[in-house]
């Protein structure tokens, strides 16, 4: 079997007292649509944030294509083709939005020039759909298109795998359907994606597997259908007493 | 780029215009001007280096005069040791740019007002390095220069094309950072640091750039100085106004381009002849006053505002008087 193209190791990260994500360990293959899921502060964000460098790793290894990547710089992670949109958009605001995403075309994707970087923008905000604001500046994009504007910067840096912090939270439904239409084109071009979502309808419909963190440790994962029959995670969400209580209904 | 009022060339012209101007200078102007000119240029070059850190990155540094009086310092000590007076600048130059260098990586780490305040301590504490090492230094007692020989005219002149050169450098390499990687990944980390880093900008290695060439320019003018004047001390060189004046000249004219720190210089010094052979004792306080102006009502300096809806407001409104005259009559 060859080597995943992400591969935790009992990886965790402390805050002082604060177990925030606990021994995780996990494998990604190559070309997966990965769901993260869990109750609020169970440490979806941290472990991303750990992934990609933002915040040191306690303990534990991460590999990634093959390479020992444990703490890596974020801009490290960025130039090995691991990017993450923010749960939190974070424009360059007084820019461009052509100018945010050749950013990221210029110091991620290899674009040899600033003139190629721009060129490549300008693809990437038509394939989101802001190809008639790319004159705009950032700050005076409405929310739906700030999201799509992090998601142009995202692919703009040509990444292996993408980690999507809560891109569809704030979305109406018919934006929701919009985004996952796009999430599904950007992993049918070859992207693997983690994707951390509350909204369950996102997460099912686009998932191959889920992982479920419960308390930053790793409670389940499985096929979504499988996941949400899991006692684990029923307690996790809704507490051990609606878990027993179901429990007891089945018998 | 939106630092342009009228295209790009109109920027270009006006400068090459300048410095056209300032070469034909020591044969058609007398000392004063000439004198005059030279600080015209030191304070384009303090300008433009303060710029890459201040304007580009975004990077409050009131290190200036550190790196000002060290080349100074550097420049002078070496022409005593016998170098030639161009090398003994370079190496004040070289000497700047190692000291930025190894001090870039610590203070870069802190951000806002906390770096404005680290900038400014290296400042002071250079200052008491040089008065306490007085062996080395000559400490309050100040630094002797060997004088350039020729007569004041063609020192005069030597000094000013000196000044002119590190200028132009300085402006050269700001048209170059700007249209390059450097200045796009510095504009990213003065819009949002941590954005910049997820995208690919290593950070630490751009703003640590960005304070090497401020520290560059801020030497050589130190150097050309020292000569110049043939003599320093601590108090003279490391000087907390001169720290102040730099930035607040380019935040006049609009930081983070190659002609905003230009037009400040120039707006400031012709504000502080007006003042100074106006009201000799008001001089410091109008700096106070420029600067809660800047604050209030120029947060992007001069080049920023919008001169053709204010020219067009003032024509419009001259058109609409005359036009009532010729009503009235």
């Amino acid at each position: 079997m060859s080597a995943p193209l992400l591969e935790l190791t009992n990886v965790s990260r402390h805050f002082g007292g604060v177990r925030a994500v606990q021994n995780v360990s996990a494998r990604i293959e190559a070309g997966e649509i990965v769901g993260l899921i869990g109750p609020n502060g169970a440490g979806k964000t941290t472990l991303v944030n750990v992934i990609t460098g933002a915040h040191r790793a306690t303990g534990g290894e991460i590999h990634f294509m093959g390479e020992r990547v444990t703490n890596q710089k974020p801009y490290q992670a960025a130039r090995r083709g691991l990017s993450r949109t923010f749960q939190i958009v974070q424009p360059f605001p007084s820019m461009t939005v052509r100018e945010n995403v050749a950013a990221g075309a210029l110091f991620a994707g290899k674009a040899i020039s600033r003139r190629a970087a721009m060129d490549a923008a300008e693809a990437h905000l038509n394939f989101v759909g802001l190809g008639k604001l790319v004159d705009a500046p950032a700050s005076t994009l409405t929310l739906p298109n700030r999201k799509r504007l992090e998601l142009a910067k995202s692919l703009a840096m040509r990444p292996r795998m993408l980690l999507l912090d809560e891109v569809n939270a704030g979305l109406n439904l018919s934006e929701i359907d919009e985004a996952l239409r796009l999430i599904r084109e950007i992993a049918a071009q070859g992207v693997t994606i983690i994707i951390i979502e509350h909204l369950m309808k996102v997460v099912l419909g686009l998932s191959q597997r889920i992982l479920v963190l419960h308390h930053g440790e790793l409670t389940a994962e499985g096929a979504p259908e499988d996941i949400l029959e899991d006692e684990r995670v029923i307690e996790a969400y809704l507490g051990d007493r609606f878990a027993k209580r179901r429990q007891g209904a089945q018998s | 780029m939106s630092a342009f009022i009228g295209g790009k060339n109109l920027g270009l012209t006006i400068v090459l215009g300048v410095v056209a101007v300032l070469i034909a200078l020591p044969f058609i102007g007398d000392n004063y001007l000439v004198r005059l000119a030279t600080f015209l240029c030191l304070f384009s070059a303090l300008a433009l280096g303060w710029n890459f850190i201040g304007g580009y990155a975004g990077y409050p540094s009131f290190a200036t005069a550190a790196f000002y009086g060290l080349g100074a310092y550097v420049g002078a000590l070496l022409q005593n040791a016998g170098t030639p007076m161009p090398l003994a600048w370079l190496g004040a130059g070289l000497g700047c740019a190692i000291f930025a260098a190894a001090l870039g990586p610590t203070l870069l780490r802190l951000k806002g007002h906390y770096f404005a305040v680290g900038s400014i301590a290296i400042v002071e504490i250079m200052r008491l390095l040089a008065s306490i090492f007085a062996d080395f230094t000559g400490g309050g007692m100040g630094l002797n220069v060997p004088i350039l020989r020729g007569g004041p005219d063609f020192a005069g002149m030597v000094f000013l094309y000196a000044m002119l050169a590190v200028a132009a450098a300085a402006f050269l390499t700001t048209l170059a950072v700007d249209r390059g990687r450097l200045g796009f990944g510095l504009r990213c980390i003065q819009q949002n640091e941590d954005a910049a880093n997820m995208l690919g900008v290593d950070v630490n290695a751009y703003k640590t750039a960005a304070f090497v060439l401020s520290a560059i320019f801020c030497g050589l003018a130190g150097a050309i100085y020292a000569s110049w004047v043939a003599y320093i001390d601590p108090t003279d060189v490391f000087s907390i106004l001169l720290t102040l004046k730099v930035p607040v000249m380019v935040l006049l004219g609009g930081a983070g381009g190659a002609y905003g720190p230009l037009v400040g210089v120039v707006a400031f010094m012709a504000m502080e002849e007006l003042i100074w052979s106006n009201f000799l004792e008001l001089h410091h306080g109008v700096l106070g006053v420029i600067i809660v102006i800047l604050v209030f009502f120029l947060p992007g300096g001069l080049l920023k505002l919008r001169w053709p809806q204010i020219l067009g407001r003032f024509r419009a409104g001259g058109d609409a008087k005359s036009e009532a005259k010729a009503a009235a009559e």
